[in-house]
């Protein structure tokens, strides 16, 4: 099948044009980069069509050949629709972007920046199997006179026993 | 045996519901279930001692060929009655070492109950997929229960480190047991025992095998995460890591080694590490001052101990591991549960601090004596008789019987190393006995903490029970014997029946006596001389402890992930972008080089006309990379849109024509509403970075594109598939216009999948503005408020004449608005156009099927129509033009497109099937219906919904926020101060 040059320059353009605002941080500008990607896709879909040719309604007595092919049509069209739903939707990003951050820009990831500078500590448990000799630390304290607290009250479960001696975090050792 | 699982399971599930109404002792709830299934495995005694083996199967998952098999043999039987019966005592000392009011009971015993389940099915398995479902389920309760204080750290860090290193096993053994499986051509343990081939793929998989049971048995070097699980409550320890889980391993290698023992390695291995095991635990026992972590450390050396002789595979040492299993058992879980009334009531474990307790706590010092001699190994407990049968199997086979010449020197290795192991273990009992009970000099008495506990029976009666039957079963060893060989009795094939050896009190004088006087003498040497060995201890220690380089990799493995992911991930989107379009560009073009296909034919154009469109989208495109501001590069773009749907027209396609010059109207509209809220210019924050590598990617990529599609054409070697579509459009469609019929009809399957994508999309926009619930409910002005208000200010205009603030009303909701921002202009055209516009809409949704038009190009029409009355009268003009939430429109066009395709299956037709009637009407002439109208008549519904969700979402919400943000007096940018008319 033979092909037009000028679909196929004016789609890698499109889609060129496209890429290229893709790219940029700013969002609005994304969004006009997909609709320009997406225009450039729909021709790449239709000039798979070969040449031009009837539309295809169909008339008695006309070959199936000289109809305009119909099937990259059918994709087409759906693909206009869903193209608009999906900026739609892409502009309800905006606005919200916007409202929260007074921003419409992609910015990079914090925790990932973060990760990068090296600046991020990994949360670890970390075993101590040493670290108190009872599992009833508040009795034991009650017994030697500690700070007072009600000896019938069990309240040992709801206590972090190390909380106090042992620093927060720990970034791996 | 399967209703005894269900039963566990069940009572699992319900005990946390009993938790408020019972308090603590829902533990009993729990010990009666397990005292149950211990009841149950008792009867099965005549059956399984008479040599059957009772076996139940259910299939679970057949087209796996997986099921549900149990078996109970007479090893099967002893383990269940270890498991059931340890589990149900100490569930019972749990309704007292608990508080009434701790948290967590429920959770706590749930837990407790379903791990004697899981451990209860792991020992009768015969299928191998559920033993190791069952097992990794242990490792799973095991975590649960480690890491019951959750609020403790030390709890939590164990708990993790026990899970990771046993599940880590036990996914090792799972690839063993599969090859196993494979190999012998089923998973039933019993006919992979049966089968055990000998090649070197076997041996492989039992290595693998053996990983997993020596990880769960903690064995060196595995075993570090045993002491770490200590962090458990006391009572887990007891019955998980002494009596149940740590056995599995056990378990696991006495199911193995009579098939198994042959395999190269085996013995070697487990002699090897065992003995190292038992060593270095009982040594490190010596060392500790922490009640519960010398039990521990013995447990590991104990461990090591049962691994030697059960892995060593004779049917003496057979018969001497398992009595020396039930030994451990009973005593070891005796000692943790002293060691928990030890802590309850004085309120540590620390041997340092204890002295005195044996005359405040007579019965408990009797109780935990009775266990310490058996562990010892003193007459006449159980503990002597088994390690008596231990001694025995060794030594004959060290002399040559039963076993060949290799066994031979390694059954002289492995009685060295035992009798050196029991000599630290005679040590550590002694050192427990001393630390937690006798007077010492240089410490105050310990004080109790309430006088009652260490008198109470309930609390006692669990240890003491447990003790007794270690003292029982000594002069009664004849009674273990019985089902004890028979477990061992898999390996009397080819034994002598005279000289097989069976559990008893007495021997007689012999080597094996003498050997136990030894230990017994240099343990307690060992204990007197306990300063001079810890100096040695000390000296010896090299700060280095499995523990910790467990950790050192676990912080390895986490720092390489963070540098991994540091590298891979930038957090730039336009990074991600970036590498993606580069490695379809590289990855693309070297595909297309690779393949010898090129395009045959060029044409230059269809038409001269195609030519200068495309060079207009060529110039838009590229003034669209170049804008500055908002609006002007949305124009830009647009003009490509229309560009597109001139080519459109020129190349025969007038439905992609229509729907796309709809669609860019609408786009354009939906970008004006949010864009008026932004600031002008493009860009403010970040300029455009990068230009020239962008560009450079871009050109890639769409030369890259433009290749495949020269390639593609230049590939087809076959007609289009839709050659036949006219026909098939015409004959069985009913409609001339191929495009529609083919989305409503032949391909009609595709478009119900892209209207759902078109409802996520729209629901997404909707669930990004309307923050509490969709809230899309118009809203509406009273019918007969409005008509009142209009009448009236018809009047006063009437009598007050021409006033430019007070226009006349041609639409509904035109006086909600400011009338600055009215268009009198604009009111009387959406007045005057809209039902003409709808009219137009419903005609090319019904004559799409025969003409251009249909479902997309007819819901498009009619949501500009909605789209006049919005920008005429505002949101609440919208609400009055269709008072209905969007959602419901989008619902209710679904419904419709998806009752075509379920409908015909009612009538025995595949789905979205079409039929045709066509009927002769009185003035209209020949009229004809399609089914698949419907489904048309569902597009245009939800393309409305779409439309409308926009409005009442970008337009009307924003709105509605603007004036928020107005009187907040946050900066606003409106189309009409800033945009100036754009």
């Amino acid at each position: 099948m033979t092909l037009s040059l000028v679909l196929i320059i004016v789609m890698a353009v499109l889609i060129a044009a496209g890429v290229y605002l893709v790219l940029e941080r700013s969002l609005t500008r994304v969004v006009l980069g997909v609709l320009l990607m997406g225009n450039g896709v729909n021709l790449l879909m239709l000039s798979m069509a070969g040449p031009a040719g009837l539309a295809p309604l169909v008339i008695d007595g006309v070959e199936a050949e000289q109809y305009s092919d119909p099937l990259p049509q059918a994709l087409i069209l759906t693909a206009i629709v869903i193209t608009f739903a999906v900026s739609a939707f892409l502009l309800a990003l905006i606005y919200r972007s916007w409202r929260l951050a007074n921003a419409d820009d992609v910015s990079d990831d914090a925790d990932d920046v973060a990760l990068r500078g090296g600046e991020v500590t990994l949360p670890m448990e970390e075993t101590a199997p040493d670290e108190g000799d009872t599992e009833f630390p508040l009795e034991a304290e009650v017994a030697q006179g500690g700070p007072g607290v009600d000896a019938t009250e069990r309240v040992v479960i709801v206590t972090d026993n190390d909380s106090s001696s042992a620093p927060e975090g720990g970034g791996g050792r | 045996m399967l209703i005894v699982l269900t039963v566990f399971a069940v009572a699992a599930v319900l005990l946390p519901v009993l938790e408020k109404a019972l308090g603590r002792k829902i533990f009993l709830v729990a010990a009666l279930v397990s005292l149950g299934a211990f009841a149950h495995t008792i009867l099965l005694a005549p059956a399984v001692l008479s040599g059957e083996t009772p076996s139940e199967t259910l299939t679970w998952i057949a087209q796996l060929q997986l099921t549900l098999d149990v078996r109970m043999d007479a090893l099967s039987w002893m383990l269940a009655l270890i498991v059931t019966g340890v589990g149900s005592l100490v569930m019972l000392y749990c309704s007292r070492y608990f508080g009434p009011r701790d948290a967590g009971l429920g959770r706590f015993s749930a837990v407790l109950l379903a791990f004697a389940g899981a451990m209860y099915g792991l020992v009768i398995a015969d299928d191998v997929y559920l033993l190791f479902i069952l097992w990794e389920a242990t490792s799973v309760f095991s975590y649960l229960l480690i890491g019951h204080y959750t609020n403790r750290r030390a709890s939590r860090g164990a708990a993790l480190q026990a899970l990771i290193t046993t599940t880590l096993g036990g996914l090792v053994m799972l690839v063993g047991l599969v090859l196993l499986a494979v190999q012998a051509g089923s998973s039933s343990l019993l006919v992979i025992l049966q089968t055990a081939p000998a090649d070197p793929l076997t041996t492989t998989a039992v290595m693998l095998v053996l990983v997993g049971a020596l990880s769960k048995s903690a064995i060196v070097p595995l075993h570090f995460w045993l002491p770490g699980a200590m962090a458990a409550p006391t009572p887990v320890s007891a019955y998980l890591h002494a009596a149940a889980m740590v056995k599995a391993g056990i378990y696991l290698l006495a199911r193995l080694a009579p098939a198994f023992v042959v395999v190269p390695g085996w013995r070697e291995v487990l002699i090897v590490l065992g003995v190292a095991t038992m060593l270095l635990g009982g040594w490190l026992a010596l060392k500790q001052s922490d009640l519960k972590l010398l039990l521990a450390y013995g447990t590991v050396s104990q461990l090591g101990f049962l691994t030697v002789v059960t892995g060593f595979g004779s049917r003496d040492t057979a018969l001497a591991a398992l009595a020396l299993l039930l030994g451990h058992a009973l005593f070891k879980s005796t000692l943790f549960l002293v060691v928990g009334i030890v802590d309850h009531e004085t309120g540590t474990r620390d041997l340092r601090k204890l002295s005195g307790l044996g005359r405040r706590a007579p019965a408990l010092a009797l109780v935990a004596g009775l266990a310490l001699a058996s562990m010892a190994g003193l007459p006449p407990l159980f503990g002597f008789v088994a390690k008596e049968a231990v001694l025995h199997g060794l030594l004959s086979a060290a002399g040559g019987t039963q076993v060949d010449g290799a066994g031979a020197i390694w059954a002289a290795v492995a009685l060295a190393g035992v009798t050196l192991g029991s000599v630290l273990t005679v040590a550590y009992s002694i050192r427990f006995f001393w630390g937690a009970f006798a007077r010492k000099p240089d410490v105050d008495d310990t004080v109790l903490l309430a006088e009652r506990g260490v008198q109470s029976r309930r609390f006692l009666l669990a240890p003491a029970i447990l003790a007794v039957a270690g003292l029982a079963l000594g002069p009664l060893a004849g009674v273990a014997d019985g089902p004890i060989a028979q477990a061992a009795g898999r390996f009397a094939s080819g034994v002598d029946e005279g000289e097989i050896y069976h559990l008893a009190l007495w021997h007689g004088l012999g080597p094996e006596l003498g050997l136990s006087l030894v230990t017994i003498v240099l343990g307690a040497l060992l204990f007197f001389a306990r300063e001079r060995v810890g100096r040695v201890q000390s000296r010896l220690s090299t700060g280095v402890n499995a523990s910790d380089v467990y950790w050192d990799a676990v912080g390895a493995v986490d720092r390489l992930a963070a540098r991994v992911t540091s590298i891979t991930q930038r957090g730039s989107l336009p990074f991600y972008l970036g590498v993606i379009l580069v490695v379809f560009v590289g990855v693309t073009t070297a595909g297309l080089l690779i393949g010898d296909s090129w395009p045959a034919e060029f044409r230059l154009w269809d038409t001269p006309a195609q030519l200068a469109i495309g060079i207009v989208m060529i110039i838009a495109a590229v003034a669209a990379t170049q804008a500055q501001k908002r609006f002007a590069a949305l124009v830009i773009v647009g003009v490509t849109g229309f560009g597109m749907s001139a080519i459109f027209a020129l190349q025969g396609a007038p439905d992609l024509a229509i729907t796309q010059v709809l669609v860019e109207v609408v786009t354009l509209i939906a970008f004006v509403l949010v864009l008026r809220r932004l600031p002008a210019k493009l860009g403010d924050r970040h300029g455009s970075t990068h230009r020239v590598l962008r560009a450079v990617i871009a050109i890639g990529v769409g030369t890259t594109v433009a290749l495949v599609a020269l390639i593609a054409a230049g590939s087809r070697i076959h007609d289009p598939i839709s050659l036949a579509w006219p026909q098939l459009a015409y004959e069985i469609g009913h409609g001339r216009n191929v495009v529609n019929v083919a989305l409503v009809d032949i391909r009609a399957w595709d478009t119900l999948g892209e209207l759902a994508v078109v409802i996520a999309a729209a629901t997404g926009v909707a669930s990004l503005l309307f923050l509490r619930g969709r809230g899309d409910a118009p809203p509406r002005l009273a019918r007969g408020v409005v008509q009142r208000r209009i009448a009236s200010r018809l009047d006063r205009v009437r009598e007050q004449g021409h006033d430019g603030e007070q226009r006349g009303a041609w639409i509904l909701a035109g006086p909600t608005l400011d009338p600055r921002h009215r268009s009198i202009l604009l009111e009387v055209v959406v007045r005057l156009t809209f039902h003409a516009v709808i009219v137009v809409s419903l005609y090319l949704l019904f004559a799409g099927h025969n003409l251009p038009g249909g479902g997309f190009a007819g819901g498009l029409v009619a949501g500009l129509a909605l789209v006049g009355r919005y920008l005429a009268g505002g949101r609440y003009e919208l609400g009055a033009a269709l008072p209905l939430g969007a959602g419901f429109v989008l619902g209710a066009g679904l419904v419709i497109a998806a009752s075509t395709a379920i409908v015909p299956m009612f009538l025995g037709a595949p789905p979205l099937t079409s039929t045709y009637w066509e009927a002769e009407v009185w003035l209209l002439g020949e009229v004809s219906f399609v089914t698949s109208t419907f489904f048309d008549i569902g597009v245009y519904l939800i393309v409305i919904g779409l439309v409308l969700d926009v409005l009442r979402s970008l337009g009307a919400e924003v709105d509605r926020q603007g004036g928020d943000d107005q009187s907040a007096d946050r900066p606003a940018y409106s189309i009409m101060t800033k945009g100036g008319g754009a």
